[in-house]
């Protein structure tokens, strides 16, 4: 059989839907520049603290409140306590990034979960799910954050929690529309006339399809996430000093703007970079997994 | 009905199926009956709307949530109907399999042939991925899927609607099913490749007994198939007989019309045959015979009184569901030639 490979026998191994995908996102140029923008930021975060000579809290008595300048390694300048601004907004946005990742994450699979679940078991099942989301949705978010970190303390984890806890209904919702959808194709049929049991076909045969749509909706929560931190940050729910946070510095800088702007500028920089590069990637993973422009 | 009379794999006894609408209740199916023994073939024929294909569904316990199955289905003189799901997924592409009308829709496109075929022997079989695949692979190689060891890592979208629907069987007798149940499988498949796979199952019957009970509205593929057919019109069955008799000696009107309305090459360019009128409406069923509204030798007491299912003549093989005996429908054709 292999002997005599004919070239339309020959054809090339299994071509994902993803892969198609893949091959779509690439021509987006924005999009892949983004990519590698965030990779950059990203790797500066992890890395940059530990090579950069300057440590995120260690003050520098001779250079307070200073611009930016090449003496001491201060590239973005100097708070008013005297602490390395570049250092610190690498270490700023390890928290941020971070928190933006873990409730993400968080958020995206109590959101599939949820709504597949909803959304294939539906009558009773779903009623009572989608209005729990409902319920959760009429929570004002801000308040019932500011109440459980001023009862349970100060812990990133609890920022994580605080934003995850509400960041998956959107998600819920979304995948239980599309699982609605799924349900009714022929291929989930057939997976019953199989025997296949009804846990199997919702995480194995339904989530699959849901990807495109996850992925897209996923891209579209790590900057509202990313932001919902900042917020945090901003109104002093975030990380305690001195560790800091993008939301933090922007914080602080923000009342020193006048006098001193980079202190401000900086961490704001980072953060709408990378909003805008989280943006054009959802962007761009869009117009890949759209299946409306294929 | 088979010379052979070995017990039935399958014995479905006054299946009826209700649908409870917005519109009031809709009976798809009603007082449906027949037994099919190893290695036989049974023919569903009737338009769309018929109630054939919800027979099936009723079957393997895939109505839509709200219909309702009565009646019995004995499958080795165990009833189906009313089983828990997880009794009845044991036996659901294990001893009954399935192929359904679009194999264009029927594969899951984000899973690999490989994934989805495995998925059945890891369920029934409890065989590793290794052992699986393997098999797989075979039965690909069995329904003639050309170098199937590399193609069983495709996507369904990079198959062609033929080689799907050779999946889809392949992935039916993977469990080597005692019982396939084929709902219009060459329907959405061209003129070449429909005649190909009524091959391919005739091979495959052959080879390991299974019995099929095909669901179509292609007078063709029964002619081709099946030892035995089941004329459906309005949700009843209005005649079951051998193949023969159905093509050679019909003894229905409904039958009548269907064969009639066959394009024949033979027959020149003339108009073609089409019964007039249009299915019953399902909602309003007329109390009587449902296909007295079209039918050529309607009566008086076709439209009142429902015609009961009865053998054409005493021990005779042939079950119709009219009022009107074989002599009149004759005699009134030969006076229309």
């Amino acid at each position: 059989m292999s002997a005599v490979i004919t070239p339309v026998d020959a054809a090339p191994a299994g071509r994902s839907p993803w892969r198609d995908a893949r091959v779509r996102f690439m021509r987006h140029r924005a999009a892949v520049a983004s990519v590698v923008v965030l990779a950059l930021i990203a790797l500066a975060c992890v890395v940059g603290p530990m090579v950069l000579p300057n440590a995120f809290d260690s003050v520098d008595w001779n250079l307070m409140s200073a611009p930016p300048t090449r003496a001491g390694w201060h590239l973005f300048g100097t708070d008013e306590l005297g602490r390395d601004l570049l250092v610190r907004t690498l270490i700023g946005g390890r928290i941020s990034l971070m928190v933006g990742l873990l409730a993400t994450l968080v958020s995206v699979t109590i959101g599939v979960v949820w709504g597949a679940v909803a959304g294939f078991a539906g009558g009773r099942v779903d009623s009572v799910m989608m209005r729990i989301v409902d319920m959760a949705y009429a929570v004002p978010y801000l308040l019932i954050a500011i109440l459980v970190v001023t009862v349970f303390g100060r812990d990133i984890l609890l920022v994580v929690a605080a934003i995850a806890a509400f960041s998956w209904l959107d998600m819920a919702r979304v995948v239980r529309g599309q699982t609605l959808s799924i349900k009714s194709r022929e291929f989930v049929e057939a997976a019953r006339a199989i025997g296949v049991p009804t846990w199997r076909i919702i995480f194995q045969h339904v989530v699959p399809n849901l990807m495109g749509v996850v992925v897209i909706y996923t891209s579209i929560v790590v900057p509202g996430v990313i932001l919902s931190e900042s917020v945090l940050s901003f109104l002093g729910l975030g990380v305690q000093e001195p560790m800091t946070s993008w939301g933090v510095l922007i914080h602080d800088g923000a009342a020193v703007m006048g006098a001193t702007p980079w202190m401000i500028l900086f961490p704001a920089a980072a953060l709408s970079i990378t909003l805008y590069c989280a943006n054009f990637i959802g962007d761009g993973l869009r117009d890949a997994l759209d299946p409306k422009d294929r | 009905m088979n010379d052979a009379k070995n017990t039935p794999v399958l014995e479905v006894r006054d299946l009826c199926v209700r649908f409870a609408t917005n519109d009031g209740p809709v009976y798809a199916v009603n007082d449906v009956a027949f037994e099919l023994g190893r290695g036989q073939t049974l023919g569903i024929v009737g338009e769309s709307g018929s109630g054939k294909s919800q027979t099936m569904l009723a079957m393997m316990g895939l109505l839509a949530r709200n219909g309702a199955a009565t009646g019995q289905v004995l499958h080795h003189g165990r009833n189906l109907l009313g089983l828990p799901a997880a009794a009845l997924n044991a036996v659901r592409g294990d001893r009954i399999a399935m192929i359904f009308q679009d194999p264009m829709t029927s594969l899951n496109p984000y899973l690999t042939v490989e994934r989805q075929m495995t998925e059945v022997l890891e369920l029934h079989r409890g065989l590793g991925r290794r052992e699986a695949r393997v098999r797989a692979i075979q039965a690909l190689d069995d329904v003639k899927i050309p170098d199937a060891k590399r193609r069983i890592d495709f996507y369904p979208h990079e198959f062609s609607g033929g080689m799907r629907q050779r999946v889809m069987i392949a992935m039916a007798l993977l469990c080597e099913p005692e019982l396939l149940i084929a709902d219009e499988p060459t329907t959405a498949l061209d003129a070449t490749v429909q005649a190909q796979i009524v091959q391919l199952l005739r091979e495959l019957q052959r080879e390991h007994g299974t019995a099929i009970v095909m669901i179509t509205h292609d007078l063709g593929v029964v002619a081709g198939l099946c030892d035995d057919v089941l004329v459906m019109y309005g949700g009843r069955v209005m005649e079951h007989a051998s193949a023969e008799d159905i093509f050679h000696r019909p003894s229905h009107p409904y039958t009548r019309g269907l064969l009639a309305a066959l394009p024949r090459l033979d027959a020149g360019a003339g108009t073609l045959v089409s019964i007039p009128g249009n299915p019953p409406n399902m909602n309003a069923l007329p109390p009587g015979c449902p296909f007295s509204a079209r039918c050529r030798f309607v009566e008086d007491r076709c439209v009142t009184t429902l015609p009961m299912l009865q053998r054409l003549a005493p021990g005779a093989q042939t079950l119709r569901a009219c009022h009107r005996p074989v002599a009149d429908l004759d005699a009134m054709e030969a006076a229309d030639a």
